[in-house]
This record gives C-alpha cells, sequence and structure tokens, in this order.
C-alpha cells in the first residue's frame, strides 16, 4: 500500500506537469463535445428545393409554397424545362426537382387523380429517405386539403373519414437531436482518452528506458500496473463530470437517473478501457504503434457501438460483434440511466458483463504483463 | 565450491537467442566488497550476462547464484538485494532531484522518515542544493549518472551492477565517480561493473574479459598483465579481443 502511494504520487507529477499532454486530457474533450454534439446531427435541414411549374395556375403555386414554407425546404430556383433542371442536379446544386405537369389544376378537379415527378439526389442514401418522407408529407397534407375543399363544394352529404396520428416521443419528447447525441459523445470521449493515455503510458517508460528500471526492483506486477492505472481511472471519472456538467448546463440534456448509478457503471467501464491499455502496451514497443492499434480498436468499437447506427439493423454477424464491445453497453447505459431514468436492477444485464470484461481484460494483462525480458 | 563469502556465483550460464548463444557456459564467482570489472568488446555478451544476473533474463542453461538466490526461482529476492545503473539513463527526466530519489526509495520499501533522511544525505554528499528541486532533464550528464548511481545504492543492496556508468561522461566525473564507487565498495557493497575505458579496468580488484560469449580471462589486472606479458590492460584487450 505504501509503495502504491509512491507510484501514484509520480504518475500524478507526471501527468500534471505535462504542458503539452494537459490540455489534450482535459480541454480538447469539451470542445469536442461542445462542437461534435451541434454538429453531429442526423436532422435533414436545408434541402435544397426546386420545381419546374408547367402547369402555371394558383393550384401549382400553392402546392410550391408549401414547400416554400416548410422549415425543411430551401427554394433555391425554377427552371422552365427538364433538361435545365438535371443539368443543376448533376452539378451538384439542387437536392429535389418537383415537376408540376401540364394542367395540373384542370386535370385535378375533374380526374381527383394526377402524378407528380419528384427526383432525388440520392448519393446520400438515408438523407434521400428522409427527404422523400418530407415531400410526400407535404403533398398528402396538400392533398388532403384539396379533398376537403372539393368535397364542401361538390359533396355536403358525405363525411370524411379522417384518421390523425398524434405521435407522442417517448424519453426525448421533442426530438432533440443533442438529447440523443450527448451522452453518447461523452462515452466517446471518457474511451478515447482513458485508452490512448493508458495505452501510451507503460510503452512510453519502455522507450526512455526506465521500464527497465523498474523491473529490476523488488515491485510486485500487481502493485505497478495498480499504481500506473489509478490516476487515468481518476481522470476517466473526471472527464466524466465535465462532460455532464456540460451536458446539463450548455446542451440542456435531461438527467433523469441516477449520477451515482452513472458513476458506478463509468469506474467498471474504465477498469476494462485501462484492461485493453495496459494489455496494448504489453505487446508493443513504441508509443506509436500504441497509438495506432488502440485507433483500430477505437474505430471498431465506435461504429459498432449503435452510437450512429442503430444496432438492430446490423447483419445478424456484426450484431454478435457488438456483444463484445463495451462501448455499446457504455452507450446503453449512458442513454438509459439520463434519459429514462433506469435504475440498477434495469441496467443490471450491463453492469455485469462490463464487470466480466474488466475482469477477463486485467487479468489477461496482468498475467501477461512480464518484469523479464 | 560455495563459500560464504561469495555474492556471485554462475556455473555454465548460458543464453541462447535461437542457434545464437550470446553468453556461452560462462563460469566465475565474485566475492564480497570486491569491484569487478566486467569486460569484453560490444556484442560480445556482458549486458546479457548481467541481465541474467540481475534476474531480468531468464538464463537458458546453467546456474547462477546472486546475493545467496537462485536466478531462476528467487529473481523477486535478488531483486531486493542489488542495485542497477542500466546503460541507458533510466532515472525521470520529468522529476525532480528530490522526487526521483523518493519514488525510487519509495518502490524499494523505504519509508518517508528514511527517505528524507537520505535525500539530505545525498543532497550533501552529492553537491546537489541549488538543484535538487530542478527538473533531472536539465542536468549535466556527469551529474545525472552520480545521481543514478546513488540512487542505485539508495536501499543498500549488497552488490551493484553497473552497465558502462560512465559512457560519454568527461574524465574528471568519471575520477568522481570511480572516488564513489571505491567508497561503496569500502563499506562492503560489491560492485559489478562494465566498462570500455581500460584505464577504468585497471581500477577493478579483479577482471574477466568475454569474447564472443566467452570468459576468456579472469584475474587481477596486474597477474594479467603478466599472464599477457603487456603493459597495459589495454594491450590486454586488444591481444584478446583480436584472438
Amino acid at each position: 500500500m505504501k509503495i502504491l502511494g509512491f507510484i501514484i504520487q509520480k504518475e500524478f507529477k507526471q501527468i500534471f506537469r505535462n504542458k503539452g499532454m494537459l490540455p489534450i486530457i482535459f480541454i480538447m474533450p469539451v470542445v469536442q463535445l461542445i462542437i461534435l454534439s451541434n454538429a453531429a446531427t442526423f436532422d435533414i435541414k436545408n434541402i435544397k428545393f426546386s420545381y419546374i411549374d408547367n402547369d402555371h395556375t394558383s393550384l401549382s403555386r400553392a402546392l410550391i409554397e408549401r414547400f416554400d414554407a416548410s422549415t425543411y425546404f430551401n427554394i433555391v430556383s425554377d427552371f422552365p424545362s427538364e433538361k435545365m433542371a438535371n443539368a443543376a442536379m448533376s452539378q451538384g446544386d439542387v437536392d429535389v426537382i418537383l415537376e408540376i405537369p401540364h394542367y395540373f389544376e384542370r386535370d385535378l378537379q375533374k380526374e381527383k387523380h394526377i402524378s407528380l415527378s419528384v427526383t432525388i439526389n440520392a448519393i446520400d442514401g438515408s438523407a434521400a429517405g428522409v427527404e422523400n418522407v418530407y415531400i410526400n408529407q407535404i403533398i398528402q397534407n396538400f392533398n388532403k386539403n384539396i379533398k376537403a375543399d372539393l368535397i364542401q363544394t361538390e359533396d355536403k352529404q358525405s363525411n370524411p373519414v379522417n384518421i390523425i396520428t398524434l405521435p407522442s416521443f417517448w424519453y426525448n419528447k421533442t426530438l432533440n437531436y443533442k438529447t440523443y447525441m450527448v451522452p453518447g459523445i461523452l462515452v466517446l470521449l471518457v474511451t478515447m482518452i482513458t485508452l490512448f493515455l493508458s495505452g501510451m503510458n507503460i510503452v512510453r517508460e519502455k522507450e526512455i528506458g526506465t521500464l527497465e528500471q523498474i523491473n529490476v526492483t523488488p515491485i510486485k506486477k500487481s502493485q505497478f500496473i495498480i499504481g500506473k492505472l489509478f490516476p487515468f481511472w481518476i481522470i476517466g471519472l473526471a472527464l466524466l463530470t465535465i462532460g455532464l456538467v456540460i451536458a446539463k448546463l450548455i446542451f440542456n440534456v435531461p438527467i433523469v437517473g441516477s449520477y451515482l448509478l452513472l458513476y458506478v457503471y463509468t469506474s467498471v467501464y474504465i477498469l476494462v478501457i485501462l484492461g485493453i491499455g495496459l494489455f496494448i502496451s504489453n505487446f508493443t514497443e513504441t508509443q506509436q504503434q500504441a497509438m495506432f492499434i488502440s485507433w483500430f480498436f477505437m474505430v471498431i468499437f465506435i461504429l459498432m457501438s449503435g452510437l450512429f447506427t442503430p444496432i438492430d439493423s446490423m447483419p445478424k454477424w456484426a450484431q454478435t460483434i457488438t456483444d463484445f464491445n463495451p462501448i455499446k453497453y457504455f452507450v446503453e447505459v449512458m442513454r438509459m440511466v439520463m434519459l429514462k431514468g433506469a435504475q440498477l436492477q434495469d441496467i443490471l444485464p450491463q453492469l455485469l458483463k462490463t464487470f466480466l470484461f474488466a475482469f477477463i481484460m486485467n487479468g489477461l494483462a496482468v498475467w501477461n504483463y512480464k518484469k523479464t525480458i | 565450491m560455495s563459500e560464504i563469502n561469495y555474492v556471485i556465483e554462475a556455473t555454465d550460464l548460458t543464453k541462447q537467442f535461437g542457434d545464437f548463444k550470446a553468453v556461452n557456459a560462462i563460469s566465475f564467482n565474485v566475492k564480497k566488497g570486491e569491484i569487478f570489472g566486467f569486460l569484453g568488446a560490444n556484442g560480445a555478451g556482458k549486458t546479457t550476462a548481467m541481465k541474467m544476473l540481475i534476474g531480468i533474463s531468464n538464463p537458458t542453461s546453467g546456474a547462477a547464484n546472486v546475493a545467496g538466490f537462485d536466478v531462476f526461482t528467487q529473481a523477486e529476492s535478488i531483486k531486493k538485494n542489488i542495485g542497477y545503473m542500466s546503460q541507458k539513463f533510466a532515472l525521470y527526466d520529468d522529476l525532480t532531484v528530490k522526487e526521483n530519489i523518493t519514488f525510487f526509495g519509495g518502490i524499494y520499501g523505504l519509508s518517508r522518515a528514511t527517505l528524507k533522511q537520505k535525500i539530505n544525505a545525498l543532497i550533501e554528499e552529492l553537491g546537489l542544493h541549488d538543484i535538487a528541486d530542478n527538473l533531472v532533464g536539465a542536468l549535466p550528464l556527469g551529474w545525472k549518472q552520480k545521481l543514478a548511481f546513488s540512487v542505485a545504492l539508495l536501499h543498500n543492496p549488497k552488490i551493484v551492477f553497473l552497465d558502462e556508468p560512465t559512457g560519454g561522461v568527461d574524465p574528471i566525473t568519471r575520477r568522481q565517480f570511480w572516488e564513489m564507487i571505491y567508497k561503496a565498495a569500502h563499506e562492503g557493497t560489491t560492485i559489478f561493473v562494465t566498462t570500455h575505458y581500460m584505464d577504468e579496468a585497471e581500477y577493478c580488484d579483479r577482471v574477466s574479459i568475454m569474447v564472443n560469449g566467452k570468459i576468456e580471462a579472469l584475474d587481477t589486472p596486474k597477474k594479467l598483465k603478466e599472464q599477457f606479458k603487456v603493459t597495459s590492460m589495454n594491450n590486454v584487450f586488444l591481444k584478446l579481443a583480436r584472438g
């Protein structure tokens, strides 16, 4: 215990003395959290909308006004011909082309049935899908109003049956994208910083030759490793604290659940990451190697965490892999506790699995750490 | 063979990497309080042999006993009883003189009170008053090496292993360094030192010379010179190393 104290004291001194690392540890995550949470949004806005109006009637203009009124669409131009519109699309100047046919108003009143042509730039497939939904909604609303008008004027007897859906979004009432992203990005920052720091720390001592000096002392493996990793465990929890403060103060993310539960889970989680970092540093000789391997794992962990893409839509084999991804559980727990107010029994499966990972990773890392060369 | 006053006993100690025998069945004994010079050309196997003796490299075969403990089974007990100063400067550049002493003393299990005394005594002895709170990285190499040697002695080890401790150091500092070595030996610490400076070899009580993984000569500098009919250790070395 006494020896442990000496190591921890030394590590903290070195961390806080390193003027290059301090901002990376504490300032970079804050900046990232603020920037990423604002920028990494799935909301599709400012769609570049254009139209070809072959009808030029009050009804066709009314339809276009609908798009103009929507906050999702910016009307960038109207084209006299399809050819010009297509040219603009291939230049990337417009995202959507709506073509209103000749005799739109006349046919609609006469036949009550008409086709509109909509062209959508689908280079970003998911954005195109969302745009399609928006366009359909606007046209359907427009359609409903016309019908109502026609029914009123022509057939006063029939009672139109209107089915209205009133969605209610649980846990994120206003569908605020940041409420969803902030907890996830916070997870990434805690993970990245602790993984990189712990992965490179012991390798650094290998590089400068002090590890050999440590290895000729009677220090126990466990003392050295705990002493080395403890400071990063503290830093990880400090990052969580900073992140929660920002989430609350800047993003106004509702934190419904228990802070204690968040800290309990995170403290177990960081152990997993530190174990991985230590394991990496056992197998590498330079900080550069450690950095690349850490980065390799980070990318896989992030993309398969369900943070940016839902795990449910991944292929079966990929879903199986995500079961071994600690970040996935952390993301789940953060969202469950922060947004839903999940209790201990709700996150118990995640907590137990994370605990198991921590045990296995650190067991492997300590077993694998050799004081001999 | 096994007398109490031998603190290092090596018998047919061997380290093999693939087909290459870096250390080929070396046998020697080192007496308590002796300054034992461990010489050899670059790549002769000195550092490999030393790493086996300090318990950070497992021998392929043979036997060795250091400070009364077996290198195969009691490496951690050996580590309690030895000090080591590597070829590469291995104190922390980003810690101060005092912090380095505290850390290394601390991990050998010295108490904070003992450490305080030791730090004061050491600073006094090395004349480091003005720079005790300076970062070690900013010190001149000679001072660093003296500090590293003192740190290796902090826990009063029975044997100190020095791997080319004076490489790149000016002659005056080398002189001072050897005075420190003599002082430690006088107080009963056994010194096991590798060097490429043949004048330093003359200071040793006994010298072994390794060539291609084997010990080719082992005796006092005086007897070695007689044996090879030359006037200096330098010529002894040249004769042996050239084969």
